[in-house]
């Protein structure tokens, strides 16, 4: 391994010196072809050193789609392509030039077998080939490899690039990988403590492997500054920790929030409590089950657009199945909450069900949109993408059902008919079908959070289940009857949950948690934000 | 809410059983074998089961066609125990002495065995257990056919530390008996493999746990020591899906810690993205993409039956395995009485489908071959390391230093938990 790191590094220089040469093409091929007569991970091995110590920078496009499994043997003849496609219809690509040279079927390629050990190794190689690439993107990626795995050998060439490099951040990051190098060398100790000065300014989780290492070095001066640089570099994690910590806790609380707001107008403003709540988060899951089933058989290109295309289905689905539950079973049973509590634990039961009939048992998959895949950093603080956006959509639609209930019409009637009954009634107020679309949004609305859950958990018949104490929890801490406290008690619920957690680890969090709103319940019966006046008596 | 939960899961299924009475006895004829399946259908554990109840009338089926058994056609009875532990036991009662069936094939969860094994101690019928365990136990009315610690998480353990180079380790498992005692059977092994303390991190979570954004970021700061880390995964069912999705999101490489999983097979994958998955791992006895003629038949025959798009996975050959050797064992006896067929299925091979054969063993345990597959973006696995024999089932880990003397032999000792050291049989259950 070293020695292709040197070899390859070695081949840099001299191609530095006397502009790029490229080593013979057919030669590269040659050694590509080798591939087909590959059988054994030792072998495939072997061939890559051979492919390294030709320090050709064009092997590093085959080494690539080889570590991503997409080179693939012809077995008639023999010949070593990269494969685009499955299946019947598979595009055999030149390894070398990626343009298309023809088509076969699956059954005649053979894939030539990768493990992780073989990975690291081309990560390796192609990173000594690619430090002249002209993408910086490359160049960048060359260097947090030799970063995260460094090697004493390539410190010269890394010198080399560093003088020749025109990109700041890029040249930052040779440095880095070149400090990282030296302290796995037998370089002077004066350049081992400038080494450590390096990584103590780059900071960041991933220099402490490297000075841990170096911290039990022989060398007194060096061990020392390392263990400096340690603790300095720790501090700073720890403050970003907490930043973490709360990041982590409101994304958990957005989705508890999700999960609660439709239970908070059923169960919060209409008093029913709703056992099959959790069913109206699934069918809004399975909505968008559907509607990417559809997309992928019709029209693959407008993937990313079927969660937008989901919401309105699922909000129609769910208040649909809502509005049927309460006109064919809840409104039978208003006032007599222990028999729409098992009534609609029965509902809930058929539910499952019947999904399960239908759908099947096991998970089905539903996938993420390109542009909630992925994360970026703020800092030290990893942000998930699909995380910010379910927080953001939470907020959103908790924004949207304030509109509709302060602001509207129908909102209006609602709240009249939830504080006085009679007398909203006297208005001229048809309360029986006031109740019916209460329920119906509020099922919609747990339909469209089934959409955003499906990005993050399992789209299968349990769904529902595991939300729903959740739910309740979330309503009965925040105030029964009050938007505002679902949102805060969500949050509240979600930070706590999340401080708790890495002290008390998750099973004990969730307890501390319970116990802690049993407690407040005694304190506050109605909750964080109780109701006042009349309405509350009756 | 428990209380509800209970009383109407109990109600209805009250009802269900007397349904199923109703069509059995309809149906029941006196001149066939009846072969038990005992999967949920229902709930939770749906999701994993109801494929082992379709093996298992496929199989029945298969062996119709051959003509049989001892002359007889096979019936398939099914009974649906709805992932509720204490049915299991209801049902399992119901199979034996209701319907009469002479072996069930059964039970997925730790729990759920526990709950079913006085049943057939006190009935005196037969269970095949298809689904890697955590071992500690060898009762005589069950036959092991899934993985115990030693021919499952074991040779995982070392081929990472062999392969792969680990030196830390985190341990993560759902809350429950399985994960538990494989982690403590685990960390023994580790321990005495030289690890120490502070590079072994255990973690559980709840069942369904679905937020792991703070311990995907514990398990990343604990892999930046400086020594190669990696996952040990007990996690159970539909946690693993968001959990794989967190490390994806994290941007965790199975290149940089890798995670080797005991419950993740076809099956589980099958929901799932697999994209950012490629290269973790998972330690099975049967992958459904090992290349032999037998497996290739068994998928070809499954997919046949039930469509195209469906996978198979380890504890569908688990079933496989165990019915052979209880058709060949009631050849041998030549009757289906539950005793000679007890004695008659120690010693009894059949072929698996990974290209051996396996043997049942007196501990009532089989040997299975231990494959490493790493998991590829098709959602198949691909084999990076395989045991060269078969490795024989332990019911008593050697690690754990209150089952190092157990023994478990039901032909000569006819005890499933003797002890080497006071030479006594301490009786039938652990």
């Amino acid at each position: 391994m070293r020695l292709i790191l040197f070899l390859t590094g070695l081949l840099a220089m001299i191609m530095a010196v006397t502009g790029p040469v490229r080593a013979d093409e057919a030669e590269l091929r040659a050694a590509i072809a080798k591939f087909a007569e590959a059988t054994k991970f030792s072998e495939t091995e072997a061939v890559i050193e051979e492919i390294a110590g030709l320090g050709d920078p064009a092997a590093a496009t085959a080494l690539n789609e080889l570590s991503e499994g997409q080179v693939m043997v012809r077995e008639s003849d023999g010949e070593v392509f990269v494969i685009r496609g499955k299946d019947d219809n598979v595009q055999l690509l030149d390894p070398l030039t990626l343009e298309v040279v023809g088509t076969a079927t699956e059954d005649d390629l053979r894939k030539i077998k990768i493990k992780n050990s073989i990975r690291r190794m081309i990560a390796d190689v192609v990173s000594g080939l690619t430090l002249r690439a002209k993408d910086p993107k490359i160049r960048m990626q060359a260097a947090e490899t030799i970063f995260s795995r460094p090697d004493e050998d390539i410190i010269e060439t890394l010198d080399a690039v560093i003088a020749e490099e025109q990109d700041d951040r890029v040249r930052q990051a040779f440095i880095d990988a070149r400090a990282a190098a030296v302290l796995d060398s037998d370089m002077s100790e004066a350049e081992k403590l400038e080494a450590v000065d390096i990584l103590e300014t780059r900071g960041g989780r991933d220099v402490l492997p490297i000075l841990t290492t170096v911290s039990n070095s022989d060398i007194a001066t060096v061990a020392e500054a390392a263990k400096t640089a340690i603790a300095s570099v720790e501090e700073r994690l720890m403050f970003w920790a907490a930043g973490q910590n709360i990041w982590y806790g409101i994304s958990l609380g957005s989705v508890l929030l999700l999960a609660a707001i439709g239970l908070a107008i059923t169960f919060g403003v209409m008093g029913v409590i709703n056992m099959a709540h959790g069913e109206m988060v699934m069918l809004g899951a399975y909505t968008t089950f559907v509607v990417q089933e559809v997309i992928r058989n019709s029209a693959p290109g407008m993937f990313d657009y079927s969660l937008a295309i989901a919401l309105p289905l699922a909000f129609l689905v769910a208040g649909t199945a809502g509005f049927v539950l309460e006109r064919g079973v809840i409104r039978f049973l208003y006032g007599r909450p222990l028999e729409t509590l098992l009534a609609t634990w029965g509902v809930s039961l058929i539910l499952q069900q019947t999904v399960r009939t239908i759908f099947g048992p096991t998970n089905r998959e539903v996938g993420n949109p390109s542009w909630m895949s992925g994360s970026f950093e703020v800092g030290e603080i990893l942000i998930t993408t699909n995380r910010l956006w379910i927080v953001v959509f939470s907020l959103v639609v908790f924004a949207i059902l304030l509109i509709v209930l302060k602001r509207t019409r129908f909102g209006l009637q609602m709240r009249a008919v939830t504080q006085n009954r009679p007398m909203a009634s006297s208005m001229g107020i048809a309360t029986p079908w006031v109740d019916a679309f209460t329920f119906a949004l509020g099922s919609g609305i747990a339909g469209i959070a089934g959409v955003a859950l499906s990005q993050i958990d399992n789209v299968s018949p349990n769904l529902g289940q595991g939300y729903i104490i959740d739910s309740f929890m979330v309503v009965v801490f925040g105030g029964v009857g009050n938007l505002w406290g679902t949102l805060v008690g969500a949050l509240t619920l979600g930070v706590a949950n999340k401080f708790l957690e890495p002290y008390a680890g998750a099973v004990l969090a969730k307890i501390f948690i319970l116990v802690f709103i049993i407690l407040f319940i005694q304190k506050r019966p109605r909750g964080l934000f109780a109701l006042k006046g009349r309405s509350v008596e009756t | 809410m428990n209380f509800f939960r209970k009383t109407l899961t109990g109600a209805l299924a009250g009802a269900a059983l007397a349904a199923s009475a109703l069509v059995n006895a309809a149906t029941a004829q006196e001149d066939t074998i009846k072969v038990g399946i005992l999967h949920s259908l229902s709930g939770t554990m749906a999701i994993s089961e109801t494929t082992l109840k379709d093996v298992m009338e496929m199989l029945i089926d298969e062996q119709n066609k051959k003509g049989g058994l001892l002359g007889k056609q096979l019936e398939a009875v099914v009974v649906d125990p709805a992932s509720d532990w204490p049915l299991f036991a209801e049902k399992a009662r119901e199979l034996i002495t209701g319907d009469g069936v002479d072996v069930v094939f059964g039970c997925w969860t730790s729990v759920s065995r526990k709950s079913v094994l006085p049943v057939f101690e006190e009935l005196n019928s037969i269970l095949f257990y298809p689904v890697q365990y955590e071992g500690e136990e060898s009762q005589r009315n069950v036959f092991y056919t899934g993985a115990a610690p030693n021919q499952q998480a074991i040779p995982a353990v070392d081929y990472l530390m062999e392969e792969e180079g680990v030196e830390r380790w985190v341990l993560a498992g759902t809350d429950y008996v399985y994960p538990r005692t494989t982690n403590k059977i685990l960390e023994a092994y580790l321990k005495d493999k030289g690890v120490a303390e502070e590079d072994i991190m255990i973690n559980y979570t709840p069942f369904g746990h679905s937020d792991w954004q703070t311990i995907v970021a514990d398990i990343k700061a604990f892999g930046s020591a400086g020594k190669k880390t990696a996952v040990v995964s007990t996690i159970n069912g539909d946690a693993n899906v968001p959990f794989y999705k967190e490390l994806g999101n994290q941007g965790i490489e199975a290149s940089d810690i890798p995670v080797v999983a005991f419950s993740v097979g076809e099956e589980e994958l099958a929901g799932l993205d697999t994209g950012p998955l490629v290269g973790h791992l998972a330690a099975w006895n049967y992958f459904q993409s090992v290349d032999t003629p037998e497996n290739e038949e068994f998928i070809a025959t499954w997919k046949a039956r039930m469509g195209d798009d469906r996978v198979t996975n380890d504890p569908m050959e688990a079933h496989y395995i165990g019915f052979n050797m209880w058709v060949k064992a009631v050849e041998a006896a030549g009757t289906t009485d539950a005793d000679a067929v007890i004695d008659a299925l120690p010693g009894i091979e059949t072929p698996n489908l990974t290209g051996g054969t396996s043997v049942m063993l007196p501990n009532h345990h089989i040997t299975k071959p231990v494959l490493i597959g790493e998991i590829q973006d098709d959602g198949q696995f691909e084999v990076v390391s395989e045991t060269e024999d078969l490795v024989p089932g332990d019911a008593w880990s050697d690690f754990l230093p209150e089952s190092k003397p157990l023994k478990s032999d039901w032909i000569e000792l006819k005890c499933g938990n003797y002890n080497t050291e006071t030479e006594k049989c301490l009786g039938s259950s652990s």
